[in-house]
């Protein structure tokens, strides 16, 4: 059974703030659940699906209570940041199933307590005492994969600012972008290092935030007023360290890509826009190769040149500003990536990135950790009448 | 060049279980022990009870030679938890010569002076609870 054709995102939407303090994290949720909801022309009574991942130890359920939904398919499947284009891949297939017709996926929440909160090494993971006791943090991870990428394939730290600078340049246009100044490769590599080879203008910010999606079957999307878009292929693959034999120069795109693409009957060639998980620098460099945007190796010569900018780029990407200079709410960022990847096939981007005549689009979503362990996932979507 | 060199870093004690207290207690003493596999004699890592490559819940324990070479590395400029306000430190994957490629600290040499394929051999850190922290330095040429 494949979910190409099978349902279609009827509404999206992101919070517009970046830091929320005079909210709750289920506040967050009900908000942008009203925001889709609104966006799709439907109600929380049509709503019999609902995905978020846990954060209360009872999966969706404690939110479902606070929405006071009634539902009859829930789903808290947590791979980090690309959680919610699994999210779509698995509502997409309950809907294909027959077992749901309306599926809401909210994301809401303040980004994690800052650095240095306690935390005893490793408690309660089997791989923690043998990694967290030596200082590994999100960072410093990162650059692990930094250093032995350009140690095996010659990418610069000038590279990986690129995809920064090209960010920036989208981010000037989005109002709602935490960082909205476009920024130089100078200036990237001038940001305090760290964990070398990345800077602090390598990483992505951190913010409070949410957003949320409605995904429906074909025959409530032909009851909608809204121009929908169309869920054409999904694949997820989690990576980890292989018993002993870690390497860090690829991610899991390379198998949730190619699931993605052979669902949707697409190639790379036929992406006219995509969202790249950008976490980091080194993320987008990674997952780009890994998605067969190039050769591997590589992404550091494809994003020169304006290579990301769009509308004139190779491969117009993160034209919210992405993860890297708009929002990446609570340390998710693959709601996000959903959610301008529908604008951009609606074609609802900010008119200077908006990719003409939008037609195919590539949501990617990465979680957890590039060097360690990793959720991956890979979303094609095309215009309503693709 | 040399800041680092004599620098002890944070030694926080690991979350020991059965599952892995052979390991731990032989750090302690000074030793780098690998679980391999009984039945198709993999070595495993990270030390666990099951065996990834056949299945096998029947594992055993091998002495490593404590040697093998950088396979990544960053300086890390900015610490968390234990590691607040340890300075730079070098965070590292080092690829044993048994094989696995395991997480660690690369001491006893400046930051600047690690390298990809740098030569190491273990070093033990003591954490005060009967366990030490497996840690590499650069082998004597």
């Amino acid at each position: 059974m494949s979910i190409r054709g099978q349902a279609f995102i009827a509404g999206a939407y992101e919070h517009p703030r970046r830091k929320i303090p005079d909210r709750s994290v289920a506040q967050i949720h009900a908000e942008v659940a009203v925001g889709a909801l609104a966006d799709a022309g439907l109600s929380f009574s049509d709503v019999d699906a609902y995905f978020t991942v846990d954060q209360t130890g009872l999966g969706a359920i404690t939110l479902a209570e606070y929405l006071g939904l009634k539902v009859s398919y829930i789903d808290s499947t947590l791979t980090g940041g690309s959680s919610y284009l699994v999210h779509v891949g698995h509502a997409a297939a309950a809907i294909a199933a027959g077992k749901c017709n309306v599926a809401l996926i909210t994301l809401g929440g303040h980004v994690r307590p800052a650095p240095g909160v306690g935390r005893a090494p490793g408690v309660g993971t089997p791989h923690g005492p043998f990694e967290e006791v030596y200082g590994v943090t999100t960072v410093n991870n990162y650059a692990l994969a930094a250093r032995r990428h350009m140690y095996e394939f010659g990418t610069t730290s000038e590279q990986l600012a690129e995809v920064k600078v090209a960010a920036s340049h989208h981010a000037q246009y989005n109002p709602d972008a935490l960082l909205p100044n476009v920024v130089t490769v100078e200036e990237v590599l001038a940001s305090p290092l760290v964990a070398d080879p990345l800077h602090r203008l390598d990483s992505c910010v951190m913010t409070d935030g949410g957003g949320a999606l409605v995904v429906v079957s074909p025959a409530v999307a032909k009851t909608l007023d809204r121009t929908c878009v169309k869920v054409l292929g999904q694949g997820e693959a989690p990576k980890h360290t292989m018993n002993g034999r870690v390497d860090v120069t690829y991610t899991g795109a390379v198998w949730s890509g190619p699931m993605a693409f052979a669902e949707a009957g697409v190639t790379v060639a036929d992406v006219d826009y995509a969202s790249i998980y950008d976490s980091f620098t080194i993320t987008v460099i990674e997952t780009i190769e890994d998605l067969g945007f190039c050769e591997k190796g590589r992404g550091g010569d494809f994003v020169l040149d304006g290579g990301l900018i769009s509308p004139t780029g190779r491969l117009p990407f993160n034209t919210d500003g992405g993860g890297l200079c708009n929002n990446h709410p609570v340390n998710q960022g693959g709601m996000t990536k959903v959610i301008e990847a529908v604008r951009q096939l609606r074609g609802e981007a900010r008119p200077e990135v908006q990719v003409p005549d939008c037609e195919i689009a590539l949501a990617h979503g990465s979680g957890g950790r590039i060097s360690s362990r990793m959720g991956s996932s890979t979303l094609v979507l095309g215009r309503e009448d693709a | 060049m040399t800041e680092g060199i004599d620098r002890q870093l944070p030694s926080p004690a690991p979350a020991v279980v059965p599952e892995t207290e052979p390991f731990w207690a032989a750090t302690a003493e000074g030793r780098l022990l690998l679980p391999r596999c009984a039945a198709c004699a993999t070595v495993i890592w990270y030390p666990k009870g099951i065996c990834p490559e056949c299945g096998s819940l029947d594992i055993g324990w091998v002495e490593a030679s404590g040697e093998g070479e950088v396979y990544t590395f960053t300086v890390s400029r900015r610490g968390e938890g234990a590691y607040l306000d340890a300075g730079p430190f070098v965070l590292a994957y080092v690829e044993l010569d048994e094989g696995p490629r395991v997480m660690t600290n690369i001491v006893g040499c400046s930051p600047e002076s690690v390298r990809i394929g740098l030569r190491v051999r273990a070093v033990f850190d003591d954490t005060g609870q009967g366990s030490a922290l497996v840690r590499f330095a650069p082998v004597e040429r």
